[in-house]
């Protein structure tokens, strides 16, 4: 069975002055019609970069330097402006961080959401109007007639955002690529906009690919995590699984490190020193400096990317029973 | 109030208000015939009463605009109150002069949220460092100054071989410890932690955290801990204060209150924390969305989006009254509704 999504060996790479930066290095997954799939780490980690390389929106000094994205058999890396902006915002949508950053402030709502619409399909605007309509409703934002034709201003930061996901789902996409839907949010306001997003999911058969460094967010809502580090991802399988045994020594550290996995007021367990730079990426095993299990091999080969324990689960680590 | 004598810290019906009104003429409108002066008031804080203990870690959380930030600053002296009192071991601290405030700012010193905006980018570690003791010791010799500035980068983890370095050179989490390290620098007694640990990555968070405790425990600190990550809260609060539109909600030991929240909006605060490997998302469901702190609601000030509001909570405005033995809560029927709903909660990690 072909997937919905699947990204080969992907090297996404920064030209700069003093030679170039390897961003992603040799990213693979795949992800299904319907399937949640959370990319985990902390900043730096190339996650935003990852989301970006997949709809070909790398700008310069930025490129791809290797691999494939193949999105229902189509191979995105090597299309043409044309044809990306076609796929772009109609069958792949991205949902980005900060709402007021994505909307444009002198424009209403209603004719944000129209024009992505009228981009996309031949529409009357009456016609554009109806769907816009139904899909604020679908989001379920009170009183869409009277919204519909409010600025981006008249909104509270959690209705901001419903109104972006709105944008988002207008055009019935089969994949939407969500980069830190929720972290400017409140708790309150974070738990509804999830539950809206994973009942979309369920309702419309989309891809979400979750884009986050809350684990909690990410173990609720995803059926399967890959956590990346310095560009690589370090591990991947079924949410689970890795939540409840991490195998990689980064991942944890990462889970170990979140105040809830010790009783109050305990010291907390740490992860020694930070995420290196692109510039200076250590030799061997990337994590290696900040590990407590390293051996002399990490220190100079590179852990492969490999299926351990079972055929879902991948572990890039050379200790063999982590 | 129960500990009046003994605490730190002591807020007497804190008002905080400010008036965006603008000038004159945006001030002035038509209303029917008649030419009308009409003010906009942002209602900050309201009638805030809190016992801060010695040795404690007193949380404020709640969600963004509900106030925390600016009951710390009021405290703190950055603001004055409209109404009400701060006391500082029995002194009364709100009135003050700048003059007047001097050794109680020795007393109490402030960590931002931001490590990127609160270091001065032009001056050197050391120079950071050496300012706040200079400024209160004018005694001290150079030397002297120079020995503390090394003895807290020590122990704040920052080798003090990179003194003469300039904040950018550093990371997130090093910048977070200098700015720790500037707080100690005078010795204080208190704390307040606005949000310290919100702008970092999840495995630098938990060495800062670790760093606040082990801080704490030496030197005997009480912080006032500012923050909207109730998980971090769990970890760290030996009480925890829940604001909702400038009102205290609920003051409760944070074993109690994580156990068993009273108040409604503390219960679906609660429920919305994302946990770790719960497969299911039952968290309860406010309406509505929050007010604005202008135009306050009557009543209960939660009860627009409280889903057991009966009819008294629309007129009658709830005491903040005690509940059990050290807890509060603003609301007529707390304790008695949604207690069912909640699991038991033995830390976050449910697997």
């Amino acid at each position: 069975m072909s997937h919905l999504l699947e990204v080969k060996n992907l090297n996404v790479k920064f030209a700069l002055r003093f030679g170039e930066l390897t961003a992603i290095d040799g990213v693979s997954f795949t992800l299904d019609k319907g399937e949640k799939l959370g990319l985990v780490g902390e900043s730096g980690a190339g996650k935003s970069v990852t989301g970006f390389a997949i709809i070909n929106l790398i700008s310069k000094p930025g490129y791809i330097a290797d691999g494939q994205v193949l999105f229902d058999g189509q191979q995105l890396t090597t299309l043409d402006e044309d044809a990306l902006r076609r796929i772009r915002g109609d069958r792949i949508s991205m949902i980005f961080q900060d709402p007021m950053m994505t909307l444009n402030p002198v424009l209403t709502v209603g004719a944000q959401m129209i024009e992505t619409l009228k981009a996309h399909q031949r529409l009357t605007n009456r016609q554009a109007r109806e769907i816009a309509l139904e899909t604020l409703q679908k989001v379920r934002i009170p009183s869409p007639e009277k919204r519909l034709n409010q600025y981006p201003h008249e909104f509270s930061g959690g209705m901001r955002q419903r109104i972006v996901i709105a944008i988002a789902l207008i055009t019935n996409p089969a994949l939407i690529i969500a980069d830190e839907p929720t972290t400017a949010l409140d708790v309150t306001i974070q738990a509804e906009i999830m539950d809206l997003l994973q009942a979309l999911c369920a309702s419309e058969k989309m891809g979400l690919i979750l884009i986050t460094h809350d684990l909690g967010v990410v173990s609720q809502v995803t059926e399967k995590i890959a956590v990346m580090y310095a560009g690589k991802i370090v591990e991947s399988g079924p949410t689970v699984d890795i939540i409840t045994t991490p195998r990689h020594p980064y991942t944890q550290g990462l889970i170990n490190a979140l105040p809830g996995s010790r009783q109050p007021g305990e010291t907390l367990s740490q992860i020694p020193g930070m995420m290196p730079t692109l510039t200076d990426i250590p030799p061997g095993c990337a994590f290696h400096p900040r590990c407590n299990f390293k051996t002399l091999v990490c220190e100079m080969e590179v852990p492969l990317l490999m299926s351990r324990f079972d055929r879902a689960r991948s572990v890039a680590c050379h200790i063999k029973d982590n | 109030m129960e500990n009046s004598q003994n605490s730190l810290l002591t807020l007497e019906n804190l008002d905080k208000h400010f008036d965006i009104s603008g000038g004159l003429l945006d001030q002035l409108a038509f209303e029917g015939l008649r030419l009308t002066r009409k003010r906009t008031i942002v209602r900050a804080v309201n009638g805030v009463s809190l016992d801060i203990l010695p040795g404690e870690t007193l949380s404020v959380v709640g969600e963004s605009g509900c106030g925390k930030s600016t009951l710390a600053r009021t405290i703190m002296g950055l603001y004055a109150p409209e109404n009400g009192a701060v006391y500082y071991r029995g002194a009364r601290i709100d009135r003050l002069t700048a003059r007047q405030m001097l050794p109680f700012r020795r007393k109490m010193q402030m960590i931002f949220q931001d490590p990127y905006a609160s270091l001065n980018p032009r001056k050197t570690v050391k120079a950071i460092l050496r300012e706040p003791v200079r400024f209160h010791n004018r005694t001290l010799t150079n030397g002297q100054v120079l020995e503390r500035v090394e003895a807290v980068m020590e122990q704040v983890g920052v080798d003090p071989k990179w003194a003469d370095r300039h904040p950018h050179e550093f990371s997130g989490g090093q910048r977070q410890r200098i700015s720790i390290a500037r707080a100690l620098m005078v010795d204080p007694e208190f704390i307040v932690a606005d949000e310290p640990v919100s702008a970092l990555d999840v495995s630098i968070q938990a060495q800062i955290l670790n760093l606040m405790m082990q801080a704490q425990a030496e030197r005997g600190l009480t912080y006032l801990f500012i923050t909207h990550d109730l998980s971090v809260v769990q970890h760290i609060s030996t009480r925890v204060a829940v604001m909702y539109l400038g009102h205290l909600c609920e003051v409760a030991p944070a074993a109690d209150l994580f156990a068993s929240p009273f108040h409604p909006y503390t219960q679906a605060l609660l429920s919305a924390i994302p946990k770790l490997g719960a497969r299911t998302s039952n968290h309860v469901k406010l309406k509505g969305e929050v007010p604005t702190p202008i135009d306050l609601p009557d009543g209960c000030i939660f009860h627009p989006r409280c889903i057991y509001a009966k009819a008294v909570c629309r007129k009658m405005v709830p005491k903040f009254r005690e509940i059990e033995p050290g807890r509060r809560a603003a609301c007529f029927f707390a304790g008695k509704v949604g207690i069912s709903w909640l699991p038991a909660q033995g830390g976050l990690k449910n697997l």
